[in-house]
């Protein structure tokens, strides 16, 4: 096989596995059964979404996708953790 | 024949995309492992550990098959995704301890059963 075919068939298996693992955490979010359990799924909802867009900046040879990656991650940070605060105390700044 | 997608890396080496591809595969596996334990487990304290499978080793071989292909592609050390896994290893416990302790609270304030014992 072809070095091409390898790398697209093989990252885009690793990339239809993310996102089943996206699908799975969604459901958890849905389902709950309380507010820490739906935190804890969008937070794995962002992180497997930011290893797809990496899985995807190698199948399109692209460096572009690294910086969306990024941009993710800190976003999913920074939405846990207000979430995480809101939960402790009701409110995100005191 | 051609892939399912564009033939992107046709001038990688076999060797290299067979690594690349085992390393974002093997990434991938433990992170759906992650997922599935998210959904399996009984308990939030025992499902707060199942997704950080994929925030280490997942993220470990994935961040790793980007930095082979991107190095081998370029024909020099691209070391930029590893920026990715510097900020993932700091913020990950970060969220999961302040998460822990926010359900900890909650479950105590309720006086739930399954609230860990106060030390």
């Amino acid at each position: 096989m072809s070095a091409a075919l390898v790398l697209a068939w093989g990252l885009g298996l690793a990339q239809a596995m993310l996102v089943l693992a996206m699908a799975l955490a969604a459901w958890r979010v849905l389902r709950g059964p309380r507010a820490q359990d739906r935190v804890l799924g969008l937070d794995t909802v962002y992180l497997n979404g930011m290893l797809a867009i990496v899985v995807h900046g190698l199948r399109t040879d692209s460096g572009l996708s690294f910086e969306a990656a990024l941009i993710i991650g800190l976003l999913g940070f920074a939405a846990t953790l207000a979430l995480a605060k809101f939960l402790m105390q009701g409110e995100v700044i005191q | 024949m051609t892939g399912p997608d564009l033939p992107t890396g046709a001038d990688l080496p076999a060797w290299a995309a067979w690594l690349v591809v085992a390393l974002a595969l093997t990434g991938a596996a433990f992170s759906l492992t992650g997922a599935v334990g998210l959904i399996r487990l009984r308990t939030f304290y025992e499902r707060v550990h199942a997704p950080t499978l994929g925030a280490t080793l997942g993220m470990a071989l994935i961040v790793a098959a980007s930095v082979v292909f991107f190095s081998v592609a370029e024909g020099r050390p691209v070391l930029r995704d590893l920026l990715i896994g510097l900020f993932l290893t700091v913020t990950t416990p970060v969220t999961l301890i302040l998460l822990g302790r926010a359900a900890t609270y909650r479950d105590r304030a309720e006086g739930n059963a399954d609230a860990p014992p106060d030390p």
